[in-house]
């Protein structure tokens, strides 16, 4: 604005026009009116976008949450390479696995031995706890997994257990005998191959091949310990 | 001789020693290894051997602290250099402690001044849970013989065995780092082992107690006890030659006592871990037991309602 002032103070002397030198000649006493709109194109898309989740039902948001968690249930049962349960990992599934499980494998609280079962929070802890440590293994040993990815995998793999749980609870519901202990051992072994089979479907590539089996027995010492949880479970 | 796996082992010591003559450049550490050469104690004919390893091993440490910066032990990266190992040389030590060999130290030859954690860790973990779970297995097959033994998880017994094994493993070659420092003064030849390699050769030395505990299921007393010695035998006389050529030089009284010290201590884990997991269940056995931590109410209950997991 400065330059302004002096190339009008010049405007008369100098040869080469300076510039805004017919600025003073503009009148802007009256209002030049703005019109038009400053949207950006994709503004509006944005607006939709975000009205559609924060405004749709809540039965939508839980739907679209458990139609994920399912779709990785799916995964699970019938293990193939894909990438689905890595890709898109959530914490949801292994929550309401370990939350089940968890429930269904600690004592009655009229048990007041010392001996017995595992407690809600013993087995919290180890699934939780254990499936920190192989994540924490298999990141040293050089793997190129996400920490939430592995929990996810890990966490998704008790499902075939959780199955397990369930059918022995309801083959205790019979007479005890050696036939039933056959029935629940059969059971827990073949889910315990499934689980161990399922995630190592899923984590055995992204480990450094030289290193593959000591990524892999921590999680079959981790389905172990559940597995023989799960089998010496005796209702009260 | 003649077995393909002598063959490669001896591949290996080969390749070592080009290693060790390749790199040549240390000269402030090559006036402490002089007067090696004219040292002769009774340790088998590989005295010279002995000698060319320690110029090794010392050389290698000034190469890699020249060469190597160590990363902050804030970073990640630090961490991993504990865990810088792949399957085929987890094996390799866990063979080398299955099979302790006199002139065939431990720490040179299996870990080459590269402990990882790995292994230790675990194997502690996997000690831990097979001692919880076969020691409740006893309890099943002893239930089997004797219907009027109640039955019970005792899940508490795995909180007891991860707690006693990790302490033991992680707590005792921390004082025995400290002692070994302490006592640096006095060797003139060999630096003490880091914290890591003494780790390592606790962790490792566990390992024979997973089978045994295993055949600890065997309900047969005395047999239990031959397995127990021998595990013990075995496991103790790998620490005892693993640290040897470091307590060598130290004067007699406080060699003595510190290998003396980590047998007895050994021995304690072992009694301990056979008496509390696997007590023997005839009843008129349980008074004479002296461990004082919980024997398990459940032998003694009156059963309420044994849904038990066999009946026979």
């Amino acid at each position: 604005m400065a330059e302004a002032m002096e190339s009008s103070g010049d405007g008369g002397t100098a040869a080469p026009r300076p510039l805004f030198a017919g600025l003073s000649d503009i009148s802007i006493s009256q209002d030049i009116p703005i019109e038009g709109e400053i949207t950006i194109p994709m503004r509006s898309h944005i607006r939709e976008f975000d009205s559609s989740t924060l405004n749709e039902s809540v039965q939508n948001t839980i739907m679209r949450d458990l139609k994920a968690v399912g779709k990785k249930f799916m995964h699970v049962l019938y293990p193939r390479k894909s990438n689905t349960l890595l890709r898109d990992w959530d914490l949801w599934g292994p929550l309401f696995l370990c939350v089940t499980l968890a429930l269904m494998l600690q004592r009655g609280s009229a048990d007041s031995e010392k001996d017995g079962g595992p407690q809600f929070a013993e087995v919290f802890v180890i699934v939780w706890f254990g499936a920190v440590t192989i994540t924490l293994n298999s990141k040293l040993l050089g793997g190129n997994i996400s920490f939430f990815q592995s929990l996810c995998v890990l966490g998704y793999c008790i499902l075939p257990l959780t199955v397990a749980m369930l059918i022995c609870r309801l083959v205790l519901l019979a007479e005890p005998g050696p036939v039933n202990f056959m029935v629940r051992l059969f059971v827990v072994i073949l889910m315990f191959a499934w689980s161990i089979i399922a995630s190592t479907a899923f984590l055995a590539d992204s480990q450094p091949p030289n290193r593959k089996a000591l990524a892999v027995y921590p999680v079959f010492l981790f389905y172990f310990v559940i597995s023989w949880m799960i089998l010496t479970f005796t209702p009260q | 001789m003649a077995a393909a796996d002598e063959l490669t082992f001896q591949e290996f010591e080969e390749a070592t020693d080009l290693l060790a003559k390749t790199p040549d450049a240390a000269t402030t550490r090559s006036d402490q290894l002089t007067p090696q050469g004219h040292v002769a104690v009774a340790m088998g004919s590989d005295e010279s051997y002995g000698a060319e390893e320690e110029t090794e091993e010392s050389d290698k440490a000034m190469l890699l602290q020249g060469e190597k910066q160590q990363p902050g032990f804030w970073t990640f990266a630090y961490y991993q250099s504990f865990f810088d190992v792949d399957t085929s040389q987890v094996l390799d030590r866990i063979k080398g402690s299955l099979l302790p060999w006199p002139s065939h130290s431990f720490v040179r030859h299996r870990l080459r001044n590269r402990p990882d954690l790995y292994g230790p860790f675990w194997i502690c973990a996997t000690l831990a849970f097979v001692l919880a779970i076969t020691g409740n297995l006893t309890l099943v097959l002893a239930q089997r013989r004797d219907p009027s033994i109640h039955y019970s998880p005792q899940f508490h017994k795995v909180t007891v065995a991860s707690i006693t094994i990790y302490c033991y493993a992680w707590l005792v070659p921390l004082a025995l780092w400290g002692f070994l420092q302490w006592r640096k003064g006095i060797r003139e030849r060999m630096g003490p082992y880091t914290f890591l390699e003494t780790v390592c050769i606790y962790g490792y030395s566990l390992f024979v107690f997973i089978p045994t505990v295993v055949l600890w299921l065997i309900p047969v007393p005395w047999l239990q006890w031959l397995f127990g010695v021998l595990a013990l035998a075995l496991s103790a006389a790998g620490l005892v030659l693993a640290l040897w050529p470091v307590i060598r030089e130290d004067t007699r009284p406080a060699a003595a006592m510190l290998l003396s010290t980590v047998v007895l201590l050994h021995s304690l884990l072992a009694l301990g871990c056979k008496l509390y997991f696997f007590q023997p269940l005839p009843l008129e056995h349980m008074a004479s037991l002296p461990q004082a931590t919980s024997l398990p109410p459940a032998t003694l209950l009156p059963s309420t309602l044994p849904r038990a997991i066999t009946t026979s």
